[in-house]
Order: C-alpha cells, then sequence, then structure tokens
C-alpha cells in the first residue's frame, strides 16, 4: 500500500512550470501525431523559458519515449512511457515528481500528440488480447459502448430519469464553459437542453451529446525542481498530491461499474495534499463522457454513491455555479483526441495561474485534475497549488 | 453469401478448450479449486485467490442481465449492417459474468432489462469459430 508518511514528505517537492497545447487543436489533417508533439513540447518549454536541451526526463504515452525523443532530439536520463490510457498523462505528473525527488532528472517534459480525427495511420488492436477474443466479436468495442453499459448499470441502480438529467446537466454546463474558451472546438456552438436530447443515439442510453469529441491535438508540461522554478518565466504551480492504479482493463471485468478507481486515487491525493475536497477551487474531470464526470465526482468523495445527480443539479457545475467543473469545456466540447487526461492538467495550471480571460474562476489557490483510462479502468489524481 | 466481416477470435494456449467447446455447442468456465469460484476469461491462474489449482467446468449456461447497450453507431464496419444491435454483460448463475449480445429480441429499450432471464445460445461464424450469445429465456 501507498506509505503516506512518505508521500507526504514529498508534497509539493515538484512545480509545474509550463503548459501548452499544439499551435491549433481540431481537425489537422495536415499535421502529424509526431508534430502535435513537437508543437507542443515547443510551446510548453517556451511558456517555462527552458531550453529543449535542460530536459533530462521524458515522459508520454501512444508511443514509446524513444520515439518521441529522438524525433525531438533529446536524451533523457529518465524515460517513462507508462500506457494506461488517457490518465497516463497525469500520473506522468507524479512519476516525474518521483523522479525529480529521487535524483533522476531535474527537467521532465511530459508529451501528448494524437490525430484522433485525421489519423492515417491507425493501429489495429493486439489480437492475443483477452478483448479481442471476448469482447471486440461482440461489438464490445470502442469507449462509447463500453462506457454506455456501465451508464445503464447507473441508471438501474439510481434511477434513469434522474440520472439522465444528471447527464444532460454535465453536457449543456460543459459547453457553457467551451463557449468562453477560443481554443475549444465548440467554442461557437450553443447546447441547450433539448438540443442535448434530441441529438442521436450512439450507443442507448448514450446520445451523441453524452460523447466526447474526437480531434486533433497536441499538449506537453514542464516538471521541475523547486529551485529552477523560482526562475522559470511564470513561476511554478506546486504538486501536492498524487494517485494512481488501475483495478481492470475491460469492461466486462469492472467488478463495480459505478465505482471507478478514483475511490483510490481521490482520498490519496487529497490526503497527501493535506486538504479536503471544500479546499478546492476548481475540478477538471476526464469527461470521456458525461457519465465519466457523473460516476466520477462520486468515486473521487464529492459526494456518495448515487448522489451525484443531486450534485450536479441547476447547473452548478457551469459558469456562474458554486462548483465551476472543467472550465475549459472539456473532452465533451474542447477538444478530444483520445487520450486527453493531459489537458485536464493544463487547464487547472491556467486557471491558477489567472491567465484563462473570461472564464476565470475567481478564488484561484488549489486545483484537482483527475484523468481517467481505457473502460473506466484506470484513474490518475493530482493535487495542484498556486503557491 | 458474403464473407464474415466481423473481429473473430484468435484462440490462445489457455482459451483453446473454451473455444473447442464452444464449437460443440457447450459453454465451459474455469474454476479455481482452491476458493471454489468460476471466473471468467479463462486463464490457469485464479484471478479472485491467484492460485494454481484450477480446473473447467462446464455452465449451465443460464444467467441473467447484468447490463447492456444498444449500438447504433457501428464502431467497426463489420456491425454496420447488424446495428442497432445489443451487446451486454451477462451474470451466470454459476458465479461469473460474460461479454456477449442479446439475440433474438428487437433492440429497443423496452424490450430488455437488467435482471431478465437469459439462456446461452450458440452462433457458428467460421469452421473454428462458434460464439457463445444469450436470449431471453
Amino acid at each position: 500500500m501507498p506509505v503516506m508518511s512518505k508521500l507526504k514528505a514529498i508534497s509539493g517537492s515538484a512545480e509545474i512550470v509550463g503548459v501548452a497545447e499544439s499551435d491549433r487543436l481540431g481537425k489537422l489533417p495536415n499535421r502529424s501525431a509526431l508534430q502535435l508533439h513537437a508543437e507542443a513540447a515547443d510551446n510548453a518549454l517556451a511558456d517555462a523559458g527552458i531550453p529543449m536541451s535542460d530536459v533530462d526526463g521524458f515522459l508520454t504515452a501512444g508511443y514509446s519515449t524513444y520515439d518521441v525523443a529522438e524525433y525531438l532530439g533529446i536524451e533523457p536520463r529518465f524515460t517513462d512511457s507508462t500506457i494506461v490510457g488517457g490518465s497516463s498523462f497525469v500520473i506522468h505528473i507524479a512519476h516525474a515528481m518521483a523522479a525529480i525527488q529521487a535524483g533522476y532528472c531535474e527537467v521532465a517534459l511530459i508529451t501528448h500528440g494524437q490525430s484522433g480525427r485525421s489519423d492515417r495511420a491507425r493501429a489495429a488492436m493486439n489480437r492475443g488480447l483477452p478483448a479481442a477474443q471476448y469482447e471486440a466479436p461482440y461489438g464490445i468495442l470502442g469507449p462509447p459502448v463500453s462506457y454506455s453499459m456501465a451508464a445503464r448499470r447507473y441508471m438501474h441502480e439510481y434511477g434513469e430519469d434522474r440520472t439522465r438529467q444528471a447527464l444532460a446537466e454535465i453536457a449543456v454546463s460543459t459547453r457553457k464553459w467551451a463557449n468562453m474558451n477560443e481554443m475549444a472546438y465548440m467554442h461557437d456552438e450553443t447546447m441547450s437542453f433539448d438540443d442535448y436530447h434530441n441529438s442521436r443515439w450512439i450507443s442507448w442510453p448514450f446520445h451523441l451529446f453524452d460523447c466526447c469529441l474526437v480531434t486533433d491535438a497536441g499538449a506537453a508540461i514542464v516538471v521541475t525542481t523547486p529551485e529552477r522554478a523560482k526562475n522559470a518565466r511564470k513561476g511554478g504551480v506546486k504538486v501536492l498530491g498524487v494517485g494512481e492504479g488501475h483495478d481492470h482493463s475491460m469492461i466486462s471485468q469492472m467488478q463495480d461499474l459505478t465505482l471507478p478507481f478514483g475511490r483510490h486515487t481521490g482520498p490519496q491525493a487529497l490526503e497527501m495534499a493535506g486538504i479536503t475536497h471544500s479546499d478546492l477551487d476548481l475540478t477538471m474531470i476526464y469527461d470521456s463522457f458525461t457519465y465519466t464526470v457523473l460516476v466520477t465526482l462520486e468515486s473521487l468523495g464529492f459526494c456518495g454513491p448515487g448522489e451525484g445527480p443531486d450534485f450536479v443539479a441547476d447547473q452548478r457545475t457551469a459558469p456562474g455555479g458554486d462548483f465551476p467543473l472543467n472550465t475549459n469545456g472539456g473532452g465533451l466540447s474542447y477538444t478530444h483526441p483520445g487520450m486527453y487526461g493531459i489537458f485536464t492538467v493544463i487547464e487547472a495550471v491556467r486557471q491558477l495561474r489567472g491567465e484563462t480571460g473570461e472564464r476565470q474562476i475567481k478564488n484561484r489557490n488549489l486545483a484537482m485534475a483527475h484523468g481517467t483510462g481505457g473502460n473506466l479502468s484506470s484513474t490518475g489524481t493530482v493535487i495542484l497549488s498556486r503557491d | 453469401m458474403t464473407e464474415y466481416a466481423k473481429p473473430i477470435p484468435v484462440p490462445q494456449p489457455e482459451s483453446e478448450r473454451y473455444w473447442e467447446a464452444a464449437r460443440r455447442e457447450e459453454l465451459w468456465l474455469r474454476s479455481c479449486l482452491d476458493c471454489k469460484q468460476a471466473y471468467f476469461y479463462p486463464r490457469d491462474i485464479c484471478p479472485n485467490c491467484h492460485s494454481r489449482n484450477t480446473d473447467w467446468i462446464r455452465s449451465s449456461g443460464k444467467g441473467t442481465i447484468y447490463t447492456f447497450a444498444i449500438v447504433h453507431r457501428a464502431p467497426h464496419p463489420g456491425f454496420g449492417p447488424d446495428a442497432p444491435y445489443i451487446t451486454a454483460i451477462v451474470e451466470l448463475d454459476d458465479g461469473p459474468r460474460i461479454p456477449t449480445n442479446i439475440v433474438g429480441v428487437d433492440p429497443k429499450p423496452e424490450n430488455l432489462d437488467i435482471g431478465m432471464p437469459v439462456q446461452v445460445v450458440f452462433e457458428k461464424i467460421t469452421d473454428e469459430i462458434t460464439l457463445p450469445k444469450f436470449k431471453l429465456a
């Protein structure tokens, strides 16, 4: 089990000094995924005021680190290709902190790049995997199918109508945030409750507007020591708490479809940071689907099992509500290239720095960023602090 | 007869007997001789107590719907002609849950519910592979 005394001892011992997206997000058929990695890396290092040549730790997911590091022309002395779906990049923050603390490196670069929309060379599934034998032949393929089966179970346990209303609340409130973010794919498109309810079925009980976008995007984060953070262009945002893990891969192997692994990583990250839910000014939750948000709020302990629909009622998570959630517009309405987790951290850092313009939250001391990967399989949680 | 266009399982060393049984229209599961629990999917080590003292048992093929979805947008071109189709996780009376399709029912939400009893049926897709699916009992 994680040793809390040791975790507490390294709380705040690494800082995020650079965050960035690729130059553009959305439909980018003339950019390869590796180009998106490189653009974002260059932008994040510029944000930090640190040259690429100073990078001595490298982390990525989807590609092996040696493929992307070669492309960038760097020779890392700490390397981590941990790939557990979209939560990977949140987990990389924790690994970067541990590596910095242990002396493996001083400047860790985390990159992401995916052409979810325009990929010209999509990889086939490994046919030896259990999923290829036991789920794919039945058309249980891809996240919309597996997450919608989990959502149907939630409806059975906690009520179909109130669950449906909660999913609509999340879709609509997230769109409102996207309407305030110029980088958001849906910046210019509003969504009413009727729009939500009338959108076509993808995998019942999911409407189209329960599902995240499919975009091309890159992103990168620079993590370093508190000493180097002092001289960074914009200073540092401290990493106070972390948690990571997973309890299955295939949706059919998930023990409780209404209780993902955030039940462990959320409480761990909060305890390590020495704070409670009510101390947080901002919560960023990976929204692959509306249901992911609903069930994640519960698993993280913001409310009890089955209480999510009451928690998100009346547009509480929208601009002007008292629980700002996914203020970039989320995977639902801002961008979702396939593994979105890194973008939860980027928005949290920008909000804590006070550089998000129209959508800026007032109090900006503490934020949680939480990623989910696979089929509600893995989670990574980080707690970030301005001071 | 058009060619079968959906993903076809490739039996692995630990699953050959499972697919061999399915070809005979039987559903077999692994079961742990130490903790006495049946489990899915087939592997030599028990995922519940981690014992390697495991065996095979024949399933009754009866169970209930644990959850389901009705897939309208096919995630793979092979399923295009089937959409909308029903995916499900069935909880077998033997204990384990198994991913599958519910067949023989009009794929509408009002025709299905969690907890409904189901029974295994077999669909031969190639000479080597027969898929266990389920129908309402």
